[in-house]
């Protein structure tokens, strides 16, 4: 038997992806080009190699034993690695002896009429994925056990069903920042299209989290610190103090009633107030008080009010940790603040609100018990506008260009709302288009404007002015009359954009998730992997990842909810092999990598004088193969070699030596 | 001497898995149209980048290196791209010391989601190395390759 090292045979792939390739890319062309790579034993093409009858392509040239090594020149591994992984795997061959090219997202779609150019592209990706496969090796996903706990972040309504549906399982940690659960949803009056009223259906809900033995309710807490260890992640998380402690507390409210301080109530969007010693509104959960510390004169009337003896001004934040098995992030979003829009009047002008605080006015939990009043002069208001649109789908700097997608809906549903309530009075909507998408939405707009009579009026307007009394006169072009109009109005509500947590991007660093252009968390694929972030382990669910509205966010809930129950179901998760492995033969124990390491994986054995690295905590960045001098630390799967093997498979100067 | 009209720029991009790789699939995605001249290569993290990578393009004629990394603080691996930039700090002044235009060689900070600033660097990129000319490795490269070719035949 020979002791020479097999040559690879290599088998090429190159997908059409229906068109998406074919017509940018020569198939015959690059097949033809393709057979002539060294090791390269066969290439073929097809119109999906994703599909079931391009993996049979695969599967029986595997089996028929001609071929060893699998390159597809598809898509980008992003999407579809896995899946040619998965033939290898099934047909007994290792799935680490496989690469794709590629030549969709990185050469047919970024040169759509450079046929020529994507050509050359593809050829080069297709070359170095061949002297990459050549180099693999074969690997070993390694398992590692998941902790059967999860954490969720944010406890809105995406949080709480994601954590209702967990809770049946596994033990749930749901961390909120404010005092209270229930989120945006909990500030709204009434839901659209069903007009059911938002409190008799969150408040249900709230409870029953409260009261759920499996969820273990940290509220008024932060995340401190994460330790991305895939299935084992270690989270510390800071509960601040409230000063009162919550397992005496009865909520009896006695401490609120002494209070002497009044500070303007976020839950009410500062319309109403509450006490430095506050509930935020009646039925939070939990219903335990809480002392806003940055108000607070200390005046201890609070103490002597108590019967309980449960007010503690010693009480200090407290850090817990945990340890969990997969994270769920619904931190939801925030509203647009529209002050930047100088035209408008917001806080410029006193009876130009944003939709949030006339929910507020319209809600009978609000500050004004559901009684309409104008800011100026506490008057009913007879005739308002709602302005559509403020912030989104406007490509002006400091606004959004996406569609905020609930505008429309909440600004109708307020519209008819206020109808309800007065009916002899007047109402505009000025809109660019009336995005109504959901189900029931489209009838609920036909109802606004037919039954109730509300004017609809297109295009943005262009100014508002301010008269003596406080009214205001909203002036714009009406687009499809193409007529000017002046309308004078009691009220503007400006329907405000969601838009991202304004520290989306520190949240998004504690675990790993990136923000996508808008600032919002992204997806790890748009359509495929929706609730899934890049972070093995994190889920994303919820107003978080884009604008959506009630019924998505729940159903965003229960699909983190499920994946992240598919993930940790199976008690263990596979992970990449790429961690770095020390060759104990070379290793000069200089010990510059033990210093480099991130996650501390690598130490440092007295006898033999090398180092070694833990394969479990090694996450596999490659920095200590980079950076040791002596070459002795290889990535699997990026070796030196394979990388240095796709660098010379190129040959940067062939199209200029013919050329000249 | 080639006029520079019809040169096209040769680049090798070594990318990021967590950033700019995905900020390039992002672009295709969004058909984001850019000259034919990168290649990606696909690394874990932009710290497993050797400085010998680069050289090794640049010798084979390539007119420009990228280093696509994750923006300062947003690491997938905590910290591989601070490192990455501490390495490859000094490496323009190392090109330049052999006789090339510090230039050839970049590194860029492209998140997962910047795919319209990676087109944006890359047409701007383009057109500076259609401006430097084309590397002047590329004749030697090519007759290295020849010799090695007909020693192989031999």
């Amino acid at each position: 038997m020979s002791l020479e090292k097999p040559k690879p045979r290599v088998a090429v792939y190159i997908c059409h992806c229906g068109k998406n390739i074919a017509d940018v890319i020569d198939m015959d062309e690059i097949t033809e080009y393709a057979k002539h790579i060294p090791n390269v034993a066969l290439a073929k093409n097809y119109k999906f190699m994703c599909s079931n009858a391009g993996q049979d392509l695969i599967a029986e040239d595997l089996r028929s034993g001609k071929i060893d090594r699998v390159v597809v020149a598809a898509c980008s591994p992003l999407m579809h690695e896995e899946t040619y992984r998965r033939v290898l795997r099934e047909n007994n061959f290792n799935e680490f002896f496989f690469e794709q090219a590629n030549i969709r997202e990185h050469a047919s779609w970024v040169n759509l009429r450079d046929h020529k150019g994507a050509m050359e592209i593809a050829k080069d990706h297709v070359k170095m994925a061949v002297a990459k496969v050549s180099n693999d090796r074969p690997l070993i996903r390694q398992k590692v056990k998941v902790t059967q706990e999860a954490l969720i972040v944010g406890a809105g309504i995406t949080g709480m069903f994601a954590a209702l549906d967990l809770a049946n399982k596994y033990k749930v940690h749901l961390v909120e920042r404010t005092p209270t659960i229930g989120g945006h949803m909990a500030q709204l009056d009434k839901t659209f299209p069903t007009m059911d009223c938002s409190a008799c259906i969150t408040t249900p809900k709230m409870v029953e989290v409260g009261r759920h033995p499996n969820i273990d309710l940290l509220t008024y807490s932060e995340i401190e610190n994460v330790d991305l260890n895939v299935g084992n992640f270690d989270v510390q998380v800071r509960k601040k103090s409230r000063k009162i402690n919550h397992l005496i507390c009865t909520g009896c409210g006695a401490c609120g009633e002494v209070c002497p301080i009044t500070v303007p109530n976020e839950f009410d969007y500062n319309m109403g107030y509450r006490r430095a010693a506050y509930v935020p509104f009646p039925q939070a959960i939990p219903a335990q008080y809480t002392i806003d510390i940055d108000s607070c004169i200390e005046c201890k009337l609070c103490v002597d009010a108590c019967d309980v003896n449960a007010i503690d001004f010693n009480q200090e934040d407290e850090i817990i940790d945990l340890k969990v098995g997969s994270i769920i992030i619904a931190t939801g979003n925030d509203i647009f603040d529209p002050s930047k829009l100088y035209r408008y009047g917001y806080q410029k002008y006193k009876n130009v609100l944003i939709a949030i605080e006339m929910e507020r006015l319209l809600s009978s939990t609000g500050p004004t018990l559901g009684k309409v009043i104008r800011p100026s002069d506490h008057k009913t208001p007879r005739r308002i506008a709602f302005l559509q649109c403020v912030g989104s789908r406007d490509f002006h700097e400091d606004t959004h260009k996406y569609c905020s997608r609930v505008c429309c809906m909440y600004a109708m549903k307020q519209a008819r709302q206020y109808k309800e309530k007065y009916p002899d009075s007047e109402v505009f909507i000025f809109y660019i288009d009336i995005r109504a998408f959901g189900k029931g939405y489209e009838e609920f707009y036909e109802i606004a404007a037919r039954e109730y009579g509300i004017n609809f009026i297109r295009g943005r307007i262009g100014d508002v002015f301010e008269k003596n009394d406080g009214s205001l006169i909203v002036r714009g072009n009406d687009s499809l009359l193409a007529e000017k109009y002046e309308i004078e109005v009691d009220m503007l509500i400006l329907s405000t954009a969601i838009e991202a947590r304004k520290d989306a991007d520190v949240v998004g660093r504690f675990f790993g998730v990136q923000c996508s252009e808008d600032g919002m968390f992204m997806e790890a694929h748009p359509k495929l992997k929706p609730v899934d972030s890049l972070s093995m382990g994190v889920f994303i669910a919820g107003t978080c990842q884009a604008p959506r509205d009630i019924p998505d966010s729940v159903a965003q809930a229960k699909a983190a909810a499920s994946s992240a129950d598919n993930f940790m179901a199976s008690g263990e998760v596979e992970i990449e092999p790429y961690y770095s492995m020390v060759q104990p033969e070379i290793c000069s124990g200089c010990r510059s990598c033990i210093q480099l390491c991130p996650y501390d994986a690598i130490s440092f054995d007295e006898i033999t004088n090398t180092a070694d690295i833990n394969a479990i905590k090694c996450k596999g960045c490659g920095v200590c193969v980079a950076s040791c001098p002596s070459n002795a630390i290889i990535q699997n799967h990026f070796t030196r070699n394979q990388i240095l093997s796709e660098v010379r498979a190129l040959k940067p100067w062939e199209n200029y030596i013919i050329k000249n | 001497m080639v006029k520079n009209s019809d040169f096209e720029p040769y680049i090798v991009c070594f990318a990021c898995n967590w950033c700019t790789y995905t900020g390039s699939d992002q672009a295709g995605v969004s058909r984001m149209q850019r000259p034919a001249d990168v290649r990606i290569i696909r690394l874990m993290c932009s710290g497993r980048m050797e400085p010998r990578y680069a050289i090794e393009a640049l010798k084979n004629g390539a007119d420009g290196v990228i280093i696509g990394a994750c923006h300062l603080g947003d690491c997938h691996y905590l910290e591989g791209n601070e490192k990455a930039v501490r390495r490859f700090s000094v490496f323009n002044k190392f090109i330049e010391e052999y006789g090339m235009n510090p230039k050839r060689f970049q590194f860029w900070h492209i998140s997962a989601s910047e795919g319209a600033e990676f087109t944006e660097h890359i047409k701007e990129y383009v057109s500076e190395l259609k401006k430097i000319g084309p590397n002047s490795r590329k004749k030697i490269a090519a007759k290295e390759f020849k010799k090695l070719e007909e020693a192989l035949i031999q």
